[in-house]
C-alpha cells in the first residue's frame, strides 16, 4: 500500500515521529517537495524482486568481538565540554513535568 | 614552488630541498587571499599548522623519519572529527561543537607527517550535491564563482582545485567526493566500503559512507589512501585486508586491459559535452591498447530511487542523536514544555531544510504501512544492483562513464530537490554496491567564456583500488595537461 499523493496530515504525523516542530508553511512546502520525490521512487515497483533477499550492507560480515579489557574512559571534562548546560559533574536539563495519572 | 603536488612536497621536505614551514606558510597566504571569494574553509588552523610544520622540519633536521606525507598541507571536511577547532558538519546544530577525539583518518594523517590546515565547508550533514546547503554560506567553484563546486564535499574539492592545499579529505555517500571532483577538475576517490575507517566520520548513511581523498594527481590520491586505509578495531565495518601499497606499481598498467562502457551511461539526457568527453576518453584507452567492451547496467536509473529511500532512512536514524540534550543546539525552554517539545524545537532550529526533508523522507519510508513498499523493497533492489556490477566485472576490469550528467551548474539552478537528486545518477550505485570509484579531470567545455571541467568516472570491483588507480594513471599519462590548478582570480 503506497500513497504517492501526500496529505498534510501525513506530513504532520511524520514530523512528530521525527521530532521536528514545523510551522504550517514548512509543512506545505515539504508536502509538495516530498510528494515529488515519493512519486519518483515508485519506479522501484517495476523491478522484479521475486526471490531476492534484502541487502542492508554491501558485504556479508560477521560480528567482531573486542577483548574484554579495561581501558581508561574518556574524561568527564571532554564529554561535558559540549553540554548546553551543566551543574557540577552533571548535565543539566530543564525540569520536565510528568503527567501524574 | 609553483603548485607542487603532495608527492613533490613530501620528497622536497624529506630531502631538505624545501622546509615544511615554507610550504605551509605559502598555502596559508593563498588561503588568506582566495578563501574570502571561495568560502572553501570554515576554519583555518594557522598557528597550529605552522607549529606542526616546524616540528616536521625539526624531525628531518635530526635525522628522524618525518613520514610518507611529510609537510603535505591537507584540508579536512568538517564532518570528520578533529580535536583541533570545531566539527560543525556545516550545521547550526553543531556550530560550537568541539570533538573530544580525532577521527582515525586524522590520527593516521598526522602520524604520516601531514599538516592539517583547516576544516572545509560541506552541504549540511553531507546531504547535497552543490554545497549550497551550508550553514556558513555556499562554496564557489574556482573555475567560475557564479557556479557551484558540487557537493557535498564542495569545500574540499574547491580547496584542492585552487591549490589552497595539496590534498584534502572528503566523504562520499552517493557521490559526494566524485561529483565535486568532476565539477572542480580534480581527482576524487571513493574507496571500497570498509577500506577506510569511518570512526570519527559523523554518520549519514552507515552502509554507504566512505572517507576518501581529493588530489590533483593519481599518485597523490594513492599516497593519501596508503596513509588512511586499513582495519580499525574502532570501526566494526572496516575490512581486514592485507596491507598493500597503492602507490607502488602505479605505472604498471594492467595488461590486457578491458574497459567496460554501459550504454545506459551515454544517455541523451547528459549534456552533449559530457558525452563528447567520454568518447574522447575511450579513444585514449583504445590507443593505449585497451579493449572497449559494452556492458549492461539496466538498473542505473532506478539507483536514484534505491538511494533516496535507503540513505534518508539511515540518516533519520543517525540524526536522532541530535536532540539538544548532551551536545549541539538546545532550544530555549518554554513554559509547559514536555521533553519531546524540547527535542522538536531544538531540531527544527538546528537543522536546515534539506536535512529536515531527508529526515522526514527516511522516517516516512521506515514507518509502519510503508516499510515494505519502500525500504524493504529498496534493499532487495540493492542486492540486484550489486549483482549487476558483479556480472559486468566478469567482462571488464573497470567501467568508464560520466561522473555527472552535467558540468558545474549555476548557484540556485536546482531549487527543486528532486532535480538535484537526479544529478547523482552515475554515482549512487557505486555506494549501493559498495565498490570503488574515482573521478578524473576528463576534459573541459567552455561556458560564458570560461573553461569548465568535466569529469570521467572509473568504477572497479570491491577492494580493487590498486587496479583502479593504475587504470586511472593510464589516462593521466596521456592527458597530464588536464590535471591543473583552476585559474582563480584570472579575469
Amino acid at each position: 500500500m503506497t500513497d504517492a499523493s501526500l496529505s498534510a496530515e501525513t506530513v504532520s504525523h511524520v514530523a512528530k515521529l521525527a521530532r521536528l516542530e514545523l510551522p504550517q508553511e514548512r509543512i506545505d512546502t515539504y508536502r509538495k517537495q516530498l510528494a515529488g520525490v515519493l512519486q519518483h521512487v515508485t519506479n522501484l515497483r517495476a523491478v522484479d524482486v521475486e526471490g531476492v533477499e534484502p541487502m542492508a550492507y554491501p558485504f556479508e560480515s560477521s560480528n567482531r568481538l573486542a577483548e574484554d579489557e579495561i581501558a581508561p574512559p574518556m574524561s568527564l571534562d571532554s564529554l561535558l565540554m559540549n553540554a548546553p548546560a551543566t551543574e557540577g559533574r552533571f548535565l543539566a536539563v530543564p525540569k520536565v513535568l510528568a503527567n501524574e495519572e | 614552488m609553483h603548485s607542487p603536488d603532495a608527492t613533490s612536497i613530501r620528497d622536497a621536505v624529506r630531502n631538505r630541498s624545501a622546509s615544511a614551514e615554507t610550504v605551509v606558510a605559502a598555502h596559508l597566504r593563498r588561503i588568506d587571499c582566495l578563501n574570502p571569494r571561495l568560502n572553501a574553509f570554515h576554519e583555518v588552523f594557522r598557528e597550529q599548522a605552522l607549529d606542526r610544520a616546524r616540528s616536521i622540519d625539526a624531525a628531518v633536521e635530526r635525522g628522524a623519519d618525518p613520514g610518507p606525507l611529510a609537510g603535505v598541507p591537507i584540508a579536512i571536511k568538517d564532518n570528520i572529527a578533529t580535536t583541533l577547532g570545531h566539527t560543525t558538519c556545516s550545521s547550526r546544530m553543531l556550530e560550537h561543537y568541539r570533538s573530544p577525539f580525532d577521527a582515525t583518518v586524522v590520527e593516521r594523517l598526522v602520524a604520516a607527517g601531514a599538516v592539517i590546515l583547516g576544516k572545509t565547508n560541506l552541504d549540511e550533514f553531507a546531504m547535497g550535491s552543490s554545497t549550497e546547503h551550508c550553514a556558513w554560506g555556499p562554496v564557489r567553484n574556482p573555475w567560475d564563482p557564479s557556479r557551484v563546486p558540487g557537493g557535498s564535499s564542495g569545500g574540499s574539492a574547491a580547496a584542492v582545485a585552487s591549490d589552497l592545499c595539496a590534498v584534502a579529505l572528503g566523504s562520499d555517500t552517493g557521490g559526494s567526493i566524485r561529483q565535486p571532483a568532476s565539477l572542480c577538475g580534480c581527482v576524487g576517490l571513493k574507496p571500497t566500503y570498509g577500506r577506510v575507517s569511518r570512526y570519527g566520520l559523523v554518520a549519514f548513511g552507515s552502509s554507504l559512507d566512505q572517507i576518501g581523498p581529493f588530489a590533483r594527481s593519481v599518485r597523490d590520491a594513492a599516497l593519501v589512501l596508503d596513509a588512511i586505509a586499513g582495519l580499525d578495531p574502532r570501526d566494526s565495518t572496516s575490512a581486514d585486508r592485507l596491507r598493500e601499497s597503492f602507490e607502488r606499481g602505479l605505472d604498471e598498467a594492467p595488461a590486457p586491459l578491458r574497459i567496460g562502457v554501459p550504454r545506459e551511461y551515454l544517455s541523451d539526457a547528459n549534456d552533449p559535452e559530457v558525452n563528447r568527453v567520454i568518447e574522447e576518453a575511450l579513444d585514449v584507452y583504445r590507443e593505449a591498447g585497451a579493449t572497449i567492451v559494452s556492458v549492461d547496467l539496466p538498473l542505473t536509473d532506478v539507483g536514484i530511487s534505491t538511494y533516496y529511500v535507503i540513505a534518508p532512512a539511515e540518516a533519520s536514524s543517525n540524526l536522532a542523536r541530535f536532540d539538544g540534550i548532551r551536545y549541539g543546539h538546545r532550544a530555549a525552554p518554554k513554559a509547559g514544555d514536555e521533553l519531546v517539545d524540547l527535542y522538536a524545537r531544538s531540531r527544527a532550529e538546528g537543522f536546515g531544510p534539506e536535512v529536515q526533508r531527508r529526515i522526514m523522507l527516511g522516517t516516512y519510508v521506515l514507518s509502519s504501512g510503508y516499510y515494505d513498499a519502500y525500504y524493504d523493497r529498496a534493499l532487495r533492489v540493492r542486492r540486484l544492483i550489486k549483482q549487476e556490477f558483479d556480472r559486468a566485472f566478469e567482462r571488464c576490469d573497470a567501467i568508464l562513464g560520466p561522473t555527472s550528467p552535467v558540468p558545474a551548474f549555476r548557484a540556485g539552478e536546482h531549487s527543486d530537490p528532486l532535480s538535484m537528486y537526479l544529478c547523482d545518477v552515475y554515482t549512487v550505485n557505486t555506494n549501493i554496491a559498495g565498490i570503488c570509484g574515482i573521478s578524473l579531470p576528463g576534459g573541459f567545455t567552455q561556458r560564458d567564456g570560461r573553461d569548465l571541467p568535466i569529469g570521467i568516472q572509473l568504477q572497479a570491483p570491491a577492494f580493487a583500488e590498486h587496479v583502479l588507480l593504475r587504470i586511472a594513471r593510464v589516462f593521466e599519462r596521456v592527458r597530464a595537461d588536464h590535471f591543473r590548478v583552476a585559474p582563480v582570480g584570472a579575469a
